[in-house]
Parts: structure tokens; sequence; C-alpha cells
């Protein structure tokens, strides 16, 4: 058995061709939003848009930063700042499975010589008071994607249900590419690594989420952000208010990193923090006229 | 006759759901089917990740017809109540038949073709499938109210012999075309019926049967191991879930790295089968072995090769990260992870983990040093009950004694003990702050118990790191190493004791602190290992904690009055809180819950063990024939008590019972000196008498004077057998009493004397239960 000859996708040319496929699919091809966030999820193009009755189908790439997963970049795929893929196709089409392996073939990943499954993974945001059903995707072994069917936004039943796939892209990339460290992953087709791009950034943001960042500044930043949240609600701006929802999300996973909160203190941030965020979604429902 | 096949296809189903889906789909099926009169036998279900399946064999193909018969209104009721059944049965009065006097509406059903009956019956089945968790999907889902299911439905198939039984639900047609293997036959295939079914599916790379997927799996997978020159470690879990992830499972053997394997085995496996699925290995010499059996759900062109591969990397990479966290928490000793437990907060109210270790180290040592926990043989001498009876008798075998090995180190010493139950106490929770349980919640303890080993620390307190966790809900193993039961027991007491201290004990089907468990835990450990704990003490003791933490001379008199509120409220309503988790123990163990009310109505009792001893010998006395007859006179005499001296004084009471509380453990008294109606003893009371007692009478004041001091002194030495064997006595003559003498005597010093014998033969009862609360 040979591999085909052809190239493995790099990093850039992988995202490239998602865009590709799911423009084709009749998706709108969004850009990050430019606020720090630990999923794509937490993007207004999939949070605010998923509620109400209207269709949305829409691609992006989205930067997440999860400050308690850096690893000083020493772990081969650990890393506190990556990139997700997400699409969200709102009323979910009934051939989205088919839909999505199509993406996964159109990456170059052959599925008769890798074991693709669905495994059960009931999703559950509690800081967006949002879950919904599905699986967590796998290719041989390794958690590829996530797969879910929205039934719960902001604490408001989907109507429609809208489908998210969120593709965990240097994953995805290491595996094409036959890469055993996500450091080594070639980012374009002329010899730029992943590592020669984020290294850096790796070490110093794990030392400063875990050692260095003032925690009695975040604790105030906390704060600020859920005062701040509540101001815009009370002028009736939603998204400005989803924005601070988010902000003071990033800095409750700071001071989770930085070790200062305890499992107990842990459920009362989690639900300020869902309180902002579905007083947001309330909000949005409400400017819209859309009843719950 | 003729044989219906139901295949419901959907999106992959969560392989832990699907054992209950083939059985819920066999019973609703079965109950569908009897409302339209056709018997099932002989079904058969089957489940994979894809579809559910339902074979009925033999099913007749159409019902017979039924004759319905509704009872109306006699001929010669009021014209209104015949008018009422015409409006029910929609028939006019001719068509009502009159059988002696009685009218009878009669529809005469005539039978159904079985395919229409099915045609109705699947889709309801369909509508009321009880999954655990379902969801909406599509287009119809901008109304809440459409079809739920566990994943998107995605095709029907419903044969009866060869023929479609037609319908539609959520839009999908029921027809004979299903699919094949997603990857290996993803096209239509069409299913002649249940005759084919199976076997046109295997042609498709889908092995129906759930079962027939397990064994493959279990022997291929040994299989595989075995030409590694391995041993598969057993785990029929993931043998079941592999068989719910796969079609055509395919089990492969892969290796990781052999440095690994300095991780602890117990990491290794957890990873490799909670986050991966895979079955780990064994080498000869019984140690973990570097290899894992991975289960495909495709046969590769390429034999499995780059799955294995790529399993291998998903697996190294989870190792690796393993690694790490064990190799970093190694190089930081235990007492300097414990230092940061004093930045994270236990609760906001309740301080922080550090002040929560360094009140479980008091009271561990205190449980030690009062000789509740000892360490070799014998068993506390401290008078934990406060008061409490004497204690003659040494239980027959105290677990916590340890058995060392012939050449085993010897029993600790006291005070060592209590150093050691302090020291293991202080770095109990040091694990928390380190990477390996950040990543792996579920192996607290465990890892302290990894890293104290490591770091030299004694044997005991590494085991004592390690389980003091346990017993984790019921069925789990109970420590009875002296220095864990210190340390697991003093914990669950301080966390109890917390909470109901601030206020936040559980409440209807919250228990967001796993309260319930604790008070659990906190039984087990008395019961497993015998501790004489007085509870009052014990949580006293524990309050102390707070109290030493909380209380300074400076503080001001609001903040105390609080503490004190605080206090005050954990003592009115932890206790109660333990009596009612003791009882739903007790009955869940198999003890009728009317003794335990029994003895729980004497109060003065919170020595757990002891309280047991009493409600065990009260199981066994009660259903022998003495006992069946003393309850019998008791209950003659607590009714004619009742009846004839509504003022006589109710069931005694412990001193301690406080008042206006429940059937808690109240504060500590002296169990079995239950208050006596009367000071007298036997003899004087019977010189006093103004009469001459009847021989009966005479009987049973003799029985009572030689069965009261036995059963007092049986139950000071804790032999509630001996107590109620003595009560036992009493039975004869309490039958011969009330067969010969009459209470009721016209004569009032009879009829008071005689009342005031009957109330001594009810407090005579009362030193052993509250009998009145016996049923039967």
């Amino acid at each position: 058995m040979t591999q085909p000859l052809k190239k493995p996708l790099s990093f850039q040319r992988m995202i490239l061709t998602l865009h590709d496929y799911w423009s084709e699919h009749g998706c709108l091809i969004l850009q990050p939003y430019d606020m720090e966030m630990g999923a794509g999820t937490f993007h207004t193009a999939t949070t605010l848009r998923a509620l109400g009755p209207k269709p949305w189908n829409a691609a992006f790439v989205q930067p997440c930063r999860r400050p308690t997963d850096g690893r000083y970049g020493e772990n081969p795929n650990r890393l506190q700042h990556y990139y997700q893929y997400q699409v969200i196709l709102k009323p979910s089409p009934a051939n989205l499975q088919e839909l999505y392996l199509g993406s996964l073939a159109a990456i170059g990943i052959d599925m008769l010589k890798h074991d693709i499954r669905f495994v059960e993974d009931d999703w559950e945001s509690p800081t967006l008071g949002a879950w919904g059903l599905g699986w967590e995707v796998w290719c041989d072994g390794m958690e590829v994607t996530q797969f879910t069917y929205f039934q719960q936004m902001g604490g408001f039943d989907m109507k429609p249900v809208a489908g998210e796939l969120t593709y965990g892209l240097e994953r995805l990339a290491m595996y094409i590419q036959d890469k055993d460290s996500v450091y080594d992953l070639a980012f374009n087709d002329a010899g730029v690594t992943y590592g020669e791009v984020f290294l850096e950034n790796e070490q110093e943001m794990s030392k400063w989420n875990f050692e260095v960042a003032d925690t009695d500044s975040l604790f105030e930043q906390f704060r600020k952000h859920v005062a701040e949240c509540e101001n815009s609600l009370s002028h009736k701006l939603p998204i400005p208010a989803y924005e601070q929802a988010i902000k003071a999300s990033h800095v409750f996973n700071l001071l989770q990193a930085r070790g200062v909160i305890s499992v107990a203190e842990r459920q009362a941030y989690m639900g300020r923090v869902r309180d902002l965020a579905k007083g947001a979604c309330a909000a949005w429902m409400d400017k819209h006229g859309w009843a719950a | 006759m003729t044989d219906f096949l139901l295949e419901l296809r959907s999106e992959e189903i969560p392989a832990r759901m699907q054992a209950k889906a083939r059985d819920d789909l066999a019973k609703l099926f079965t109950a569908e089917l009897a409302k339209a009169g056709i018997a099932t036998s002989a079904l058969v279900t089957y489940a994979t990740p894809r579809r559910l399946t339902l074979i009925a064999r033999d099913l007749p193909l159409e019902t017979a017809a039924v004759s319905e018969e509704v009872k109306g209104p006699k001929t010669s009721a009021p014209p209104q109540a015949l008018e009422g059944f015409l409006r029910k049965t929609g028939l006019t009065r001719e068509q009502l038949v009159d059988r002696g006097g009685t009218l009878f509406a009669v529809t005469e059903k005539p039978g159904r073709a079985t395919a229409a009956v099915l045609a109705e019956a699947i889709p309801a089945i369909i509508r009321a499938f009880p999954w655990p968790k379902s969801m909406r999907w599509g287009d119809a889902s901008a109304s809440t109210e459409s079809l739920r299911w566990v994943r998107p439905l995605q095709g029907i198939v419903a044969l009866l012999g060869e023929e479609i039984v037609p319908f539609e639900i959520a839009g999908i047609e029921s027809g004979a075309a299903t699919l094949g293997h997603r990857f290996h036959h993803p096209y239509q295939i069409t299913i002649g019926g249940a005759h084919d079914y199976v076997e046109k599916l295997r042609a498709c790379h889908v092995i129906v049967d759930q079962d027939e997927r397990a064994t493959l799996i279990r022997d291929h997978a040994r299989e595989a191991a075995l030409q590694a020159g391995l041993e598969l470690i057993d785990d029929e879990g993931l043998v079941a879930e592999n068989a719910g992830l796969t079609e055509w499972p395919i089990p492969l053997l892969g290796q990781f790295d052999p440095a690994f394997l300095d991780v602890p085995p117990e990491v290794i496996q957890l990873t490799a089968r909670v986050n991966q699925k895979y079955f780990v290995c064994r080498s000869a010499d019984g140690t973990l072995a570097n290899a894992f059996v991975c289960t495909a759900n495709i046969a590769a062109h390429d034999g499995g090769a780059k799955i294995v591969e790529g399993n291998r990397k998903v697996l190294a990479a989870r190792l690796s990260d393993a690694k790490f966290f064990y190799d970093t928490d190694l190089k930081v000793p235990l007492e300097e992870q414990a230092e940061k437990l004093e930045k994270i907060v236990f609760h906001e109210k309740l301080g922080t983990l550090a002040d929560k270790v360094d009140r479980v180290a008091k009271l561990a040592r205190w449980l030690v040093e009062e000789g509740i926990i000892l360490p070799g043989t014998g068993r506390g001498t401290s008078e934990a009950g406060g008061g409490g009876a004497p204690r003659s008798a040494a239980p027959a075998e105290n677990p916590l004694h340890p058995q060392p090995m012939a050449d085993g180190p010897p029993p600790l010493a006291g005070e060592e003990l209590a150093d050691l139950a302090e020291r293991a106490a202080r770095l109990a929770k040091a694990d928390l702050v380190t990477g390996m349980v950040g990543e792996f919640p579920e192996l607290q303890g465990l890892m302290g118990g990894y890293y104290a080993a490591a770091q030299g620390e004694h044997p005991a307190v590494a085991a004592a790191i390690r389980d003091h966790y346990k017993p984790v809900g019921q069925g789990d193993d109970v420590p009875t190493d002296p220095v864990t039961v210190a340390v697991s027991l003093a914990d669950k007491l301080d966390t109890l004791v917390a909470f109901f201290y601030g206020g936040m004990p559980p409440t209807g089907s919250k228990d967001p602190f796993a309260l319930r468990r604790a008070a659990l835990g906190v039984l087990e450990l008395l019961t497993r290992n015998k501790l004489r704990l007085g509870l009052w003490q014990a949580i006293y003791r524990s309050m102390t904690g707070f109290t030493d933490q909380r209380c300074s001379s400076e503080m001001p008199d609001a903040a105390i009055e609080e503490h004190q509120a605080s206090i005050k409220r954990a003592f009115d309503t932890l206790p109660d809180f333990f009596a009612d988790r003791l009882k739903v123990q007790q009955r869940e163990a198999g003890v009728r819950h009317d003794l335990i009310d029994a003895v729980f109505a004497l109060g003065g009792e919170d020595d757990l063990v002891r309280l047991l001893a009493r409600v065990h010998a009260l199981q066994a006395f009660v259903i022998t024939e003495d006992g069946k007859n003393l309850l019998a006179g008791y209950k003659r005499a607590a009714n004619i008590l009742k009846k004839e001296a509504p003022s006589a004084p109710s069931p005694p009471k412990g001193e301690g019972r406080g008042e206006g509380r429940g059937e808690g453990l109240p504060s500590s008294a002296a169990p079995g000196t239950a208050p006596h109606p009367d000071p007298l003893p036997g003899g004087e009371r019977e010189k006093m008498l103004s009469y001459t007692p009847e021989p009966a009478e005479a009987a049973l004041m003799t029985a009572l004077d030689s069965a009261e001091p036995r059963a007092t002194a049986a139950i000071a030495a804790e032999d509630f057998a001996a107590a109620m064997a003595a009560l036992a006595s009493l039975r004869a003559p309490i039958d011969a009493f009330f067969d010969s003498v009459i209470v009721n005597d016209a004569d009032p010093a009879k009829r008071s004397a005689r009342l005031a014998l009957l109330e001594r033969v009810r407090a005579a009862v009362h030193n052993v239960a509250d009998f009145s609360k016996i049923e039967g």
C-alpha cells in the first residue's frame, strides 16, 4: 500500500479547503470574533444567531483560549490557544452527517482506511445555559470534531434546532500531515511550521496564565464586566451585554488557571456568567419579538 | 401466521442506551398489540449504533372478532339514567339488549388486519419511546411539539411477511429499504422480510446481533493479546460498550512506549478505558503491559495498520500528558502542595480547604487520643456517650486490630497512631492541587497515596491518603486500617458539621455537597469497625474546630452571636439527619422500619453501634413465639392504660430527649435507665397494698420483681438478647393476669393498684424498646 502521492494539506490550505467546501454548501464564510473566548460556540454567529426562527448557515475559524490547557509549549498537542473551525446550520439539514463526512473527504481523509466513529457526547455549556445532543467524532480514536444538535441556548428551546460542527483544526492537521507534535505542522506549503508561528506565544502565555496574571486585578475585572453587562442590559443592548458576558467568562477561566477558585466557588462563578449570558440571550429574543 | 420485522434506523445511538432500548421496544410492542387483542411471543430485538430492530414471529394475519359489552342501568331505573347511558354509548334504546331486567350495550368488533393494527401501533410506540434523553431536529423542530428521538430518525423498515406495513411519522415513510455499513456499504438495500434481514445486513458489513458482536470482540481481543504473548485484562463493560459503538467490530492490538509504564497503572488503565475505550493487557509476570486493544468499526484495506498507528498516537498523547503531570507532581513535596490549599476556598461561607484540613487533622488526632480508634486489640475505654452504661462485654472481634503477617510490622502504639493520623490528614487533600488530579479528578486520593509513598511517608499514611474518601456510596469498601479510619471519619464528620453549621443541609432531592453520602460513610465506618463514638460528643468536638478558627477576642458581638446561632442550628438539625440516614440505611439492609422506630423512640442513645445492637436483638426477638406473645400482652396492657387512665404518663422518654424534637439522636443520656413510673422497689409496693392480691396478680408482681433487674443488668452489659429473654419471662404471668384478674374493679384501690401494675409492665418493656411502635 502506498500513500497517494498528493501532498497532504498544510494548515492554511486545510482551512481554505473547508471554507470552499462549506461555502459551496451554502454557508456564509465569516471571520473570527475579535475577543478572547473558550470556544467557537461563543461567537455571536453561533449563540445569538442560533436563537429565533430565521434560517442561518455560517462557517468560520475561531481562535480559542483555554488558559488551563497551556503546557508552556512542552506538550505536543495541548495548547492554551488554538483554532476551531465552526459550522452552524439552522435548521439542521437532514443529511448533516453526510455533509460532515464529505468535508472530511475533502481534506483528504480516506474513510476505508481510517476508523471514523460517532461517540456519544452530550454537549453542555453551563456558562451559556446551552445544551445539545450529539457526538464527538473520532478518527482512529482521536476526537476531531464535536457534532451537536443544539436543543437549548441561553435557556431557550431551539425553534428550530441548529446543527453545530466544531472541528479541532490542529488535531485534524496533525492527522492529515502525520505529525506527532502540533509544533511540527506545516503551516503553509513553503516550509513555515506551526511552531514558528505559535511556540513563543504558548510559552509566554502559559507562564502568564498560570504564574503571573495579577489575580486581584482579575477579580476586579470580573466584577467590572458583570457590572457593565448589567448596565448594557438595562439599556436593552443584547450584543454589548453578551460581549461583557464573554469577557467575564474569559476572566473566570484565567482565575481558574491561577488556581484561586475552589470547586465550591466555581459553581457560583459559573452561575454568575450563565446568568449574564442568559440575560443577553433573553434581551436578544425580546428585541426581535421572539417568544420563548 | 407470519413474521413482522421492524427496523428503526437513526443516527448513532449512544452505546449505553442500546440494551434498555431493546427491552423498551419489546415491552411497548407487546403492550400495543395486546390492546388490539394480539398476543405476542417469540420477540427478538437487536441494536447496533444505527438501528433498533424487532422481529415478532408468528403473528396472526388478523385479529379475532370480539364482542364488547357495557353494562347499563336496570330497566326499572329512572329515565335520566337511561338517557345518560344512551348518550355515553351513542346507541338508541332499541339497540340495547335486556338481560333479566338490566340493559346492556353490545358492540360487535370485527377482526382487523394485523397490518392495520401495526400501522397504528408502530407510530404510537415511536412517539411514546422512553429514551433517557431525546432531541428534536431538522425543519420540523420549529415546533417544540415535533417528534423526539434519541438522535435523528432516518428510516423505517416495517414488513409483515414480505409486505410493507405502510405508515408515516415525522415525514418518514415506512418501507423495505435500509442502509448497510456507513463506510463499507453506504447504499440502499432492500429487505425481503424477517427471514433475510440479518443475513442481508451481514452481507453489507453489519452484524445486527449485539451479542454476536460482543462475543467477537471478547474473543478476538483475547486472541490479539495472546498472539503478542500477553493476557487481556477482561472488562465486560468495555466489551458491551465497543459492541454498541460498532457494526463491524475488528479488535486491533497496538503498543505504546514502555517509558509510560512509570506512570501508575491505574492512571494508564483509566485513561485507556475511559477516554479511549481500549482494553489493556498484562504481561506474564502480572504487571501492566505496554499494549492496548482498540476496536475498529471497519475492515481497513491495509489490515488496520493506519488505525493502530493513529490510536497509538492518541494514547501516547494522553499518556504523555499524564506522565508530564506525574513527573511534575513528584517534584513537589505534599507539604508544599498542601500550602496551596490556603488559596482554595472550601466554600465561601466556610473558609478555605487549608482551614478544613487543619480541623480534620485535629479531629483525627482526637479520635485516636480519646481511644475511639485504637491501634491494637480492644477498643475505646472512654465513655464516648458521656455517661453511658458501663461496658463489660468486649466485642467478639475488632476489625481495627491489624492482622500483621508473620513478619509484618507490630501494631502501632497509641501515640504513634495519633501522630500518623494527624500527618495523613494534613496531607490527605494535597493532591487536589496536583496536575494529575486536576486532569483526572477521579484519581483524587489515589494519586496522593502514590506521591506520599514516593516521598517516603509511613505506609499507613500513604494508605490513609489513598483511601480516606472511602466509602463512596453503598457497596464501596469500608476502610479498616486505623489511620485511614481516623482520617476518613474526621473528614466526613467535618464536612457534615461544616455544612450544617453553614445552614446548608440537603433539601428534598437536592444534596449538592453529597452530605447524605458523607453521613452514610460515617455510619458505615462506625458499624463496620464497631467504633464506640458518641455522636454528640464528636459533633461537639468537630464544632470546636470551627470556634477555634473563627472566634477571637476582638470579634464583634454580632459575629459571635451569629457563630453561636450557627452552632445551635447544627446541633438542632444534624443529629436528626444522622438518625434519618441510619433509618434509611437499616431499612435498605432489610430491618423492619417499625423496629427501628421502636428503638429510636427511646431516645437517649447516640452510640450507633449500641443502638444497632438493640435493633438487631429486637428484630430477632419479635419473630419468636415469646416475642409475639409479649407484644400481644404489652398491647393489651397499653390499651387498658390508654382507656382507663388517660392521664397516666405516656411512654417514657429518655431524659436527654430534647423538647419538640423528632426521633433524633438526642443528647447523651443513659439509655438503660428509662425513668420508672414508680420509684419504689417491687417488694415495698406490695406491702403497701390495702388488699390481698389475687394469685395471678401476685405472680405478675413476682415475675416483674425478677425480670426488671435482670433486664436492667443485661442492658447495662449491652446484652440486649438477654434483656429480651428476661422480658419474655413476663409473658405467661401477663397472660394469666389478663385471664383471671379484672383491672377495672369496683374498689378504686384495687383498680388503681392494678393499673399501676400494668404501668410497671409497660415500663419494663420500654427498657428495651417502645413496643407501641411495633406493628402486628
